[in-house]
C-alpha cells in the first residue's frame, strides 16, 4: 500500500491566502491542484512535503478569457476543460490535439495546465504545446507579479522559474491571424508517458510564406523549440521539401535516451517523422483559417 | 483533521489523517467496499468514484481534498431497491467476469451517459480508456453501455410512460418489444 509521509494540510482560500501560505511554509510546502503528479510521488517518498497547500477552491484561477489579442487561460483550468473548450481549438487546434492525448479521460478531469507545467515533465505535452505558442507564464509572489516566456520560465526537466513562494496564475497565449498549429504523440498505449512527440506552430504571412513558425519536441531531450527548424522555415513557401529539412534538423537537434520505450535511433526518427506531419498539418489548417 | 462530505446523498463527518486518500476513506473508514482499490497508481481505474458527478481516480485523490464535494460510489448507483439501468446492462450484455474493474466501469459508463446518452462505440472505449480489464472483456463492456443508453430507464416493465419519454427516442418501442416478450415467454 503507497500512503504518503504525514504532512499538514491546509485549503487556500484565495489567490492571495495562497501566497500568504506559501511565504509562511516555503520550501517545505507543496502546492497541490490536480494531485496527479504530486500525490503519486508523495506515495512512493520522491517528495515529502511538510505541508500541503491545496489550490482546488481558487476559481478565480479556472478560466479562459480572451481579452483583445491573447487567450487567457488561468492555470486551474482542468484538461477537460481545454479539451473541450471549442474557442480554444478554434484558435490553437494544437491544444486540443495535445489534450486528447494527456494521461486518460479520468486523469484529465483532475489535471490542470498549470499543474502540468510546473511539474515540468520531461515527457510532458502541455510545456511544448505553451513554447511554440509562444505563451507566457503570469506568476504571483510576494514581490508582485512577473510575466515570463516559455523560454524563461520552463528551466529543464522538473525545473521552472516558480520559486517556492510563487504561484503560476496564468497562461497568456497570443492570438495571431492566418495561424495553424498541430500536435502529434507515439505512446504505447494510453496514459503511458510519451516515446515522443513534436508540436508545430505556423503563421503565415499575406503573401503565402511562413512568416514565423515553431517546433518543439515533448521527451526526446530538447528543453526548448528547435531554432534551425524555425529559421529555416521563416520567410519560405509551406512545401513538403521544407518540411523534410525541418524534421532533418529536429532530428540533429534533439537529444533523446535510451530507455524501454526505445533506442536512440528509433527517437530520432520519430522527431523528424513527427515534425514533418505536424508542419504539414499546421500549414494546412494556417491556410484554411486564412481562407475561411 | 475533521472532513465533511456528502456520500451517497448521505452526509459523513469523519475525523482523519490528512494524508488518508480517498479510496482507503471510502472502503475503510465508510465500509463501502464497492470502490476497489487496484494499482495505487492512478493507472487502473477500478477505483473510479464520482465526484461532482465527474469520475475521479479515488487512489489519487486525499480525502482532505474531497471534503465539501459530492461523491457517488457503486453503492450509490442503485436508487429505491431498482438497480441503475448501467447495472442492468452490464447483467443484461454480460459486461463483467472477474467484477474486480466493474464498480469503476459502471461509474464512468453513469457519467458518461448523463453527459451524453447516446455515445457512439468510439466514444465509450474512450471514456473507458482510463480504465483496465484484465479479463479483457472490453466487447461486453461497450455492449452493457449501449444497452443502458437503450434503456435509459431500465428494463423495469413498471417505469412510466414519462420516465422513458425523459429518455431516449427509441426507448417507448424498445420497452414495449420487451414487454410483449415477456409476455410470450410466460
Amino acid at each position: 500500500m503507497q500512503i504518503p509521509a504525514p504532512f499538514d494540510y491546509v485549503r487556500a482560500t484565495s489567490v492571495d491566502d495562497a501566497l500568504e501560505l506559501l511565504s509562511r511554509h516555503g520550501a517545505e510546502s507543496r502546492v497541490v491542484a490536480g494531485g496527479h503528479s504530486l500525490l503519486p510521488m508523495m506515495k512512493l517518498r520522491l517528495s515529502r512535503p511538510e505541508w500541503l497547500i491545496d489550490i482546488n477552491d481558487l476559481y478565480e484561477l479556472d478560466f479562459i478569457l480572451r481579452d483583445g489579442d491573447k487567450l487567457r487561460v488561468g492555470a486551474l483550468t482542468r484538461h477537460t476543460t481545454l479539451l473541450e473548450s471549442a474557442e480554444v481549438a478554434g484558435l490553437f487546434p494544437i491544444v486540443r490535439d495535445a489534450e486528447s492525448v494527456i494521461a486518460d479521460p479520468i486523469v484529465r478531469n483532475r489535471g490542470t495546465i498549470g499543474g502540468s507545467l510546473c511539474q515540468a515533465d520531461p515527457a510532458e505535452d502541455l510545456s511544448t504545446v505553451c513554447d511554440v505558442l509562444g505563451a507566457e507564464a503570469v506568476i504571483r509572489g510576494p514581490g508582485g507579479e512577473r510575466i515570463l516566456t516559455m523560454a524563461d520560465f520552463h528551466r529543464g526537466p522538473y525545473e521552472t522559474a516558480a520559486g517556492p513562494d510563487e504561484l503560476l496564475c496564468e497562461l497568456r497565449f497570443p492570438v495571431r491571424s492566418r495561424s495553424g498549429s498541430a500536435y502529434e504523440k507515439v505512446e504505447r498505449r494510453v496514459g503511458d508517458w510519451a516515446v515522443g512527440a513534436a508540436g508545430a506552430s505556423v503563421t503565415l504571412a499575406g503573401d503565402g510564406t511562413i512568416a514565423d513558425a515553431a517546433v518543439g519536441l515533448t521527451a526526446l531531450g530538447l528543453d526548448h523549440t528547435v531554432a534551425e527548424a524555425g529559421a529555416v522555415l521563416r520567410g519560405q513557401r509551406p512545401a513538403e521539401e521544407l518540411f523534410v529539412e525541418a524534421g532533418r534538423l529536429a532530428a540533429a537537434a534533439c537529444d533523446p535516451v535510451d530507455d524501454q520505450r526505445g533506442p536512440i535511433d528509433y527517437k530520432r526518427h520519430l522527431a523528424d517523422e513527427l515534425t514533418r506531419r505536424v508542419l504539414r498539418l499546421a500549414c494546412t489548417r494556417a491556410i484554411q483559417t486564412q481562407e475561411g | 483533521m475533521q472532513i465533511n462530505m456528502t456520500v451517497n446523498g448521505n452526509e459523513v463527518t469523519n475525523d482523519i489523517e490528512p494524508r488518508v486518500l480517498l479510496v482507503h476513506y471510502v472502503r475503510e473508514v465508510l465500509g463501502l467496499t464497492g470502490t476497489h482499490w487496484g494499482c495505487d497508481t492512478s493507472n487502473c481505474g477500478t477505483c473510479v468514484v464520482l465526484m461532482d458527478g465527474q469520475p475521479v481516480k479515488s487512489c489519487t485523490v486525499l480525502a482532505a481534498m474531497a471534503a465539501g464535494h459530492d461523491i457517488r460510489t457503486v453503492e450509490g448507483l442503485a436508487a429505491g431497491g431498482t438497480l441503475d439501468p448501467v447495472q442492468q446492462g452490464f447483467m443484461a450484455e454480460h459486461g463483467l467476469q472477474c467484477g474486480f474493474c466493474t464498480s469503476g466501469m459502471m461509474l464512468t459508463a453513469r457519467a458518461l451517459l448523463d453527459k451524453n446518452p447516446h455515445p457512439d462505440d468510439t466514444e465509450i472505449r474512450q471514456a473507458i480508456s482510463g480504465q483496465i480489464c484484465r479479463c479483457t472483456g472490453y466487447a461486453t463492456i461497450v455492449r452493457s453501455v449501449h444497452w443502458a443508453a437503450a434503456h435509459p430507464a431500465g428494463a423495469d416493465a413498471a417505469a412510466t410512460v414519462d420516465a422513458v419519454l425523459d429518455g431516449t427516442d427509441n426507448a417507448v418501442p424498445d420497452i414495449a418489444t420487451e414487454l410483449v416478450e415477456t409476455e410470450v415467454k410466460a
